[in-house]
């Protein structure tokens, strides 16, 4: 069978700079992977070139055996550590955008029954993170994990071929952040995802993942910082275990 | 306690905030008085009487040689020149700043040229406005229009632009076309900014009218005061000045409120 991703001796260089080198692993449909590795190692680079906003400088990128092309589409979801949500819409709007989207190419917007539609579908999603109770309310007035609630609910209701998520607790204090494993692990399992997520938490990279990549440079030039990229050195799988599972849950 | 840290209440805000007002306007009163004392013909300073006697006229009373009420028809014909200039700039920013702010290419194509048109004073191609479309309502319209619309395109492209790329990227994930980028995330951010960039711009917009009517008209409120200056007519002056102040404080305060009605979510208000 093919992998659901697959990157074939990926580089990315930035003028002088090499950022990522000899990146050549499979993603397996299902998975969680968790992303580790020191500051600046090309773990958001990495990420970016899964979502397509860039291209790799050399090598391939196959998505169900197809190369990817360098432009984002909605078979990748997303959640950033900020500024994932449009500010400018309540939360429901913010869930109802993709479908609007997706119905309303010229207008954008959804009337009567397709809204009704519409409406009903991103309330469900938006249940489905806890918030059902703030469908009216903009970003602003809402604390940093429902605004990251928000973000996976919008991203969800395309139903993304793999979610990607750049530290996307990183923001948040530690007892939200216990409840949004939770909710990751839950809906990962309900929703059968594929998921790659950027951590600077190696506890959360083993908690969630059931592989663990870890991201820096196998050499290093001393006169040269910039000369050698960084690839997976470490790529290890988690045992996750049913049990372990319903602790995450269970928290 | 540093005084950095002295938070007035609001009454006493509105209190202090009313001092220098007071005292201002206690001083003009004390002097001029003095002046009319010494001299009943002064013009240089009249009373608050003589200003209201002026006003009164001006503003109530049917003039016999135009059949109008002069401040009436001054008013109606500079709003119309402002606002008419205004809404030019308007929509030509919208459009502009939009496409400029949103597609790259477009913002390396027209930008530089946008950043030299801002650098030139606008007061400086008001001869070649006069030559180029008489000396008309169109000419007085377009020096409003093209002395605000650079600064508001500038800086609704830098706003729009500016904008976190994680939006941009997070639309397209959600199945966003560019038209619909433009037309669901980039254009209802860009409206309270609009309306913000609009609101500083009003001030400028007067001054492009005001220099307008002084060169060539027959009617408005900039043409009034440039012509009764040379009678020293300072009682006339002085309640004009007033009345155009009290114009911009209103446009303002409506600008203000549209914008809070429009687009709470810009203001950290809930729906
Ligand atoms: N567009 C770019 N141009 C030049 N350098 C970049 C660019 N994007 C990222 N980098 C560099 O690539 C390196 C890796 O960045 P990033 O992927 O954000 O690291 P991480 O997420 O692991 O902290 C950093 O040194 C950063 O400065
Ligand atoms: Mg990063």
């Amino acid at each position: 069978m093919t992998a659901l991703l697959s990157f074939r001796d990926v580089w990315v260089e930035y003028g002088d700079k090499v950022v990522l080198e000899r990146v050549t692993l499979d993603v397996e449909q299902g998975s969680f992977v968790s992303v580790v590795g020191p500051s600046g190692a090309g773990k958001s680079t990495f990420l970016r070139l899964i979502l397509g906003q860039e291209g790799p400088s050399h090598g391939q990128i196959l998505m169900d055996g197809t190369p990817l092309t360098p432009e984002c589409g909605p078979d990748r979801g997303v959640v950033f550590q900020r500024y994932s949500v449009f500010p400018h819409l309540t939360a429901l709007q913010n869930v109802v955008f993709a479908l609007e989207c997706e119905q309303s190419p010229l207008l954008g917007k959804l009337f009567g029954r397709a809204r009704r539609d519409a409406i009903a579908k991103a309330t469900e999603m938006l249940g489905a993170v806890g918030l059902e109770h703030n469908l009216q309310v903009y970003p602003a007035q809402m604390s940093g994990g429902m605004q990251q609630r928000l973000a996976i609910a919008q991203a969800l209701i395309k139903h993304p071929r793999v979610l990607l998520l750049d530290e996307p607790f990183g923001a948040l204090d530690p007892g939200i952040r216990l409840d949004m494993h939770g909710l990751v692990t839950r809906l990962w399992r309900e929703h059968g995802l594929t998921i790659v997520m950027v951590t600077h938490d190696i506890k959360e990279a083993f908690k969630l993942g059931t592989r663990v990549l870890t991201f820096d440079k196998r050499r290093i030039d001393p006169h040269a910082p910039n000369r050698y990229g960084a690839t997976a050195v470490y790529d290890i799988a988690v045992k996750r275990k049913d049990g372990d599972v319903a602790a995450v849950l269970a928290e | 306690m540093r005084i950095v840290n002295i938070r007035p209440q609001r009454g006493i805000r509105i209190l202090t905030g009313a001092i220098p007002i007071a005292i201002a306007l206690i001083a003009y009163a004390v002097v001029s008085a003095a002046r009319a004392e010494a001299n009943p013909h002064d013009k240089v300073l009249p009373t608050f009487l003589a200003m209201a006697e002026a006003a009164w006229r001006l503003f109530s009373q049917v003039d016999p040689r135009t059949g109008e009420v002069t401040a009436y028809a001054d008013t109606v014909a500079s709003l119309w020149r402002l606002s008419i200039g205004v809404a030019i700039a308007t929509v030509s920013t919208l459009l502009l700043g939009l496409a400029l702010g949103a597609v790259p290419i477009f913002r390396s194509t027209l930008g530089p040229f946008i950043t030299i048109l801002a650098v030139i004073p606008p007061i400086a191609v008001l001869p070649i406005l006069f030559i180029a479309l008489g000396l008309g309502e169109a000419s007085k319209i377009a020096l409003i229009a093209v002395g605000i619309a650079p600064f508001m395109i500038r800086d609704l492209v830098g706003h729009v632009s500016g904008l976190p790329v994680e939006q941009a990227i997070k639309a397209q994930t959600l199945g966003a076309s560019s038209w619909q980028l433009i037309l669901r995330v980039y254009l209802p951010q860009a409206l309270p900014r609009l309306i913000e960039s609009l609101r500083l711009s009003m001030g400028p917009a007067w001054v492009f009218l005001i220099s307008a009517e002084a060169i060539a008209s027959d009617v408005g409120l900039g043409y009034r005061i440039f012509l009764v200056r040379r009678y020293l007519a300072m009682d006339m002056i002085l309640p004009y000045v007033a009345w155009i102040s009290l114009l911009a404080i209103l446009t303002d305060a409506a600008l203000q409120w549209v914008s809070r009605k429009a687009f709470p979510w810009a203001h950290g208000e809930a729906k």
